[in-house]
Protein backbone atom coordinates (compact mmCIF):
# COMPACT_ATOMS: atom_id res chain seq x y z
CA UNK A 1 0.00 0.00 0.00
CA UNK A 2 2.48 2.59 1.10
CA UNK A 3 5.19 1.45 -1.78
CA UNK A 4 2.13 1.51 -4.08
CA UNK A 5 1.39 5.24 -3.00
CA UNK A 6 5.33 6.22 -3.49
CA UNK A 7 5.62 4.93 -6.93
CA UNK A 8 2.15 6.59 -8.36
CA UNK A 9 3.65 9.99 -6.57
CA UNK A 10 7.09 9.28 -8.20
CA UNK A 11 5.74 8.63 -11.45
CA UNK A 12 3.51 11.85 -11.66
CA UNK A 13 6.56 14.27 -10.27
CA UNK A 14 9.63 13.02 -11.53
CA UNK A 15 13.03 13.35 -10.11
CA UNK A 16 11.08 14.55 -6.67
CA UNK A 17 11.69 13.34 -3.36
CA UNK A 18 8.61 11.49 -1.83
CA UNK A 19 8.03 10.64 1.53
CA UNK A 20 5.50 8.41 2.40
CA UNK A 21 4.56 7.66 6.27
CA UNK A 22 1.89 5.74 7.74
CA UNK A 23 0.20 7.61 10.70
CA UNK A 24 -2.25 4.91 11.76
CA UNK A 25 -0.33 4.18 14.87
CA UNK A 26 -3.02 5.78 17.35
CA UNK A 27 -5.90 5.46 15.17
CA UNK A 28 -5.72 1.53 16.00
CA UNK A 29 -9.31 0.87 17.51
CA UNK A 30 -10.97 2.77 13.78
CA UNK A 31 -8.60 1.98 11.36
CA UNK A 32 -6.53 -0.53 9.82
CA UNK A 33 -3.08 -0.16 8.93
CA UNK A 34 -2.16 1.99 6.14
CA UNK A 35 -5.68 4.21 6.59
CA UNK A 36 -3.90 7.45 8.00
CA UNK A 37 -1.02 8.28 5.68
CA UNK A 38 1.23 11.37 5.43
CA UNK A 39 3.15 12.23 2.45
CA UNK A 40 6.11 14.60 1.76
CA UNK A 41 6.92 15.56 -1.90
CA UNK A 42 9.97 18.05 -2.93
CA UNK A 43 9.86 18.93 -6.36
CA UNK A 44 10.92 21.57 -8.83
CA UNK A 45 8.01 21.25 -10.85
CA UNK A 46 5.79 22.94 -7.78
CA UNK A 47 7.31 26.40 -8.81
CA UNK A 48 5.10 29.42 -9.81
CA UNK A 49 2.33 27.12 -8.47
CA UNK A 50 -0.10 28.15 -5.26
CA UNK A 51 -0.10 25.92 -2.49
CA UNK A 52 -3.46 24.72 -3.47
CA UNK A 53 -2.78 23.98 -6.77
CA UNK A 54 0.33 21.94 -5.64
CA UNK A 55 -1.93 19.80 -3.00
CA UNK A 56 -4.33 19.47 -5.75
CA UNK A 57 -2.01 17.60 -8.17
CA UNK A 58 -1.61 15.32 -5.13
CA UNK A 59 -5.20 14.63 -4.79
CA UNK A 60 -5.91 14.28 -8.09
CA UNK A 61 -2.63 11.65 -8.07
CA UNK A 62 -4.05 9.57 -5.15
CA UNK A 63 -7.70 10.03 -6.09
CA UNK A 64 -8.43 6.24 -6.27
CA UNK A 65 -6.78 5.36 -3.44
CA UNK A 66 -8.81 8.47 -1.40
CA UNK A 67 -12.02 7.37 -2.73
CA UNK A 68 -10.91 3.45 -1.19
CA UNK A 69 -8.19 3.09 0.98
CA UNK A 70 -6.59 6.35 2.32
CA UNK A 71 -9.20 7.45 5.39
CA UNK A 72 -7.33 10.29 6.37
CA UNK A 73 -4.21 11.83 4.23
CA UNK A 74 -1.88 14.82 5.35
CA UNK A 75 -0.32 16.52 2.30
CA UNK A 76 3.28 18.54 2.41
CA UNK A 77 4.31 19.53 -0.61
CA UNK A 78 7.87 21.88 -0.89
CA UNK A 79 9.98 23.03 -4.10
CA UNK A 80 13.10 22.31 -2.70
CA UNK B 1 -23.07 21.05 -10.99
CA UNK B 2 -26.71 21.78 -10.54
CA UNK B 3 -27.25 25.74 -10.82
CA UNK B 4 -29.03 26.05 -7.22
CA UNK B 5 -26.49 23.97 -5.62
CA UNK B 6 -23.72 26.09 -6.80
CA UNK B 7 -25.97 29.19 -6.15
CA UNK B 8 -26.36 27.85 -2.20
CA UNK B 9 -22.68 27.29 -1.73
CA UNK B 10 -21.18 30.85 -3.31
CA UNK B 11 -24.22 32.13 -0.69
CA UNK B 12 -22.89 30.24 2.15
CA UNK B 13 -19.39 31.17 1.10
CA UNK B 14 -20.00 34.88 1.00
CA UNK B 15 -21.88 34.93 4.30
CA UNK B 16 -18.69 35.27 6.28
CA UNK B 17 -16.00 37.11 5.77
CA UNK B 18 -14.00 33.85 6.96
CA UNK B 19 -16.00 30.79 6.57
CA UNK B 20 -15.61 26.98 7.10
CA UNK B 21 -16.91 24.24 5.51
CA UNK B 22 -16.14 21.15 8.61
CA UNK B 23 -17.77 18.17 9.91
CA UNK B 24 -19.78 18.43 12.67
CA UNK B 25 -19.96 21.90 14.56
CA UNK B 26 -17.21 24.55 15.93
CA UNK B 27 -18.52 22.92 19.32
CA UNK B 28 -18.10 19.44 18.52
CA UNK B 29 -15.88 18.34 15.76
CA UNK B 30 -16.79 15.29 14.02
CA UNK B 31 -13.10 14.79 12.88
CA UNK B 32 -9.59 15.38 13.75
CA UNK B 33 -8.92 17.61 11.12
CA UNK B 34 -11.89 19.99 11.59
CA UNK B 35 -10.82 20.08 14.77
CA UNK B 36 -7.70 21.14 14.08
CA UNK B 37 -8.88 23.95 11.68
CA UNK B 38 -11.27 25.38 14.34
CA UNK B 39 -8.47 25.24 16.72
CA UNK B 40 -6.47 27.43 15.06
CA UNK B 41 -9.33 30.17 13.97
CA UNK B 42 -9.83 30.28 17.69
CA UNK B 43 -6.32 30.82 18.64
CA UNK B 44 -5.80 33.47 16.32
CA UNK B 45 -8.93 35.07 17.23
CA UNK B 46 -10.19 34.91 14.04
CA UNK B 47 -13.99 35.37 13.51
CA UNK B 48 -15.57 32.52 11.18
CA UNK B 49 -18.73 31.28 10.30
CA UNK B 50 -19.25 27.16 9.82
CA UNK B 51 -21.41 24.88 7.81
CA UNK B 52 -21.74 21.15 8.84
CA UNK B 53 -21.51 19.22 5.97
CA UNK B 54 -22.72 15.98 7.50
CA UNK B 55 -25.94 18.08 7.95
CA UNK B 56 -26.52 18.25 3.99
CA UNK B 57 -25.60 15.31 1.84
CA UNK B 58 -25.94 17.45 -1.42
CA UNK B 59 -23.85 20.53 -0.11
CA UNK B 60 -21.31 17.76 1.16
CA UNK B 61 -20.54 17.06 -2.23
CA UNK B 62 -21.11 19.72 -4.07
CA UNK B 63 -18.42 21.55 -2.17
CA UNK B 64 -15.98 19.25 -3.35
CA UNK B 65 -16.75 19.48 -6.86
CA UNK B 66 -16.72 23.22 -6.51
CA UNK B 67 -13.18 23.71 -4.78
CA UNK B 68 -12.12 20.74 -6.75
CA UNK B 69 -10.76 19.34 -3.41
CA UNK B 70 -11.77 16.00 -2.44
CA UNK B 71 -11.40 16.54 1.54
CA UNK B 72 -13.37 18.31 4.25
CA UNK B 73 -12.30 20.59 6.57
CA UNK B 74 -12.07 23.51 3.67
CA UNK B 75 -11.62 27.31 3.84
CA UNK B 76 -12.30 30.11 2.80
CA UNK B 77 -11.48 33.96 3.15
CA UNK B 78 -12.87 36.89 1.20
CA UNK B 79 -14.96 33.89 -0.92
CA UNK B 80 -11.52 32.66 -1.95
CA UNK B 81 -10.55 29.08 -1.20
CA UNK B 82 -7.46 29.01 1.08
CA UNK B 83 -7.19 24.93 1.42
CA UNK B 84 -7.90 22.36 3.68
CA UNK B 85 -5.93 21.27 7.09
CA UNK B 86 -2.67 21.33 6.33
CA UNK B 87 -2.47 24.25 4.05
CA UNK B 88 -4.38 26.39 7.11
CA UNK B 89 -1.85 24.46 9.34
CA UNK B 90 0.76 25.67 7.11
CA UNK B 91 -0.11 29.26 7.01
CA UNK B 92 -1.12 29.66 10.12
CA UNK B 93 2.55 28.91 11.28
CA UNK B 94 3.83 31.84 9.16
CA UNK B 95 1.47 33.86 9.91
CA UNK B 96 0.32 34.88 6.59
CA UNK B 97 -3.47 33.03 7.83
CA UNK B 98 -3.98 36.39 10.36
CA UNK B 99 -3.01 38.33 7.26
CA UNK B 100 -5.57 37.31 5.17
CA UNK B 101 -8.08 37.92 7.50
CA UNK B 102 -7.49 40.74 8.58
CA UNK B 103 -7.25 42.30 5.03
Amino acid sequence: MLNQIRQKLELAFPNSKVEVIDTSAGHEEHNSPGAHIAVLIVWEGFKNKSLVEQHQMVYNTLKDELKEDIHALNVKTKVE
Amino acid sequence: MDEQLKQKIESLIQSSKVFLFIKGTPEFPQCGFSAKVVQILQELNIEFTSFNILSDEAVRKGVKDYANWPTIPQLYINGKFIGGCDIVTELAHSGELKKLADQ
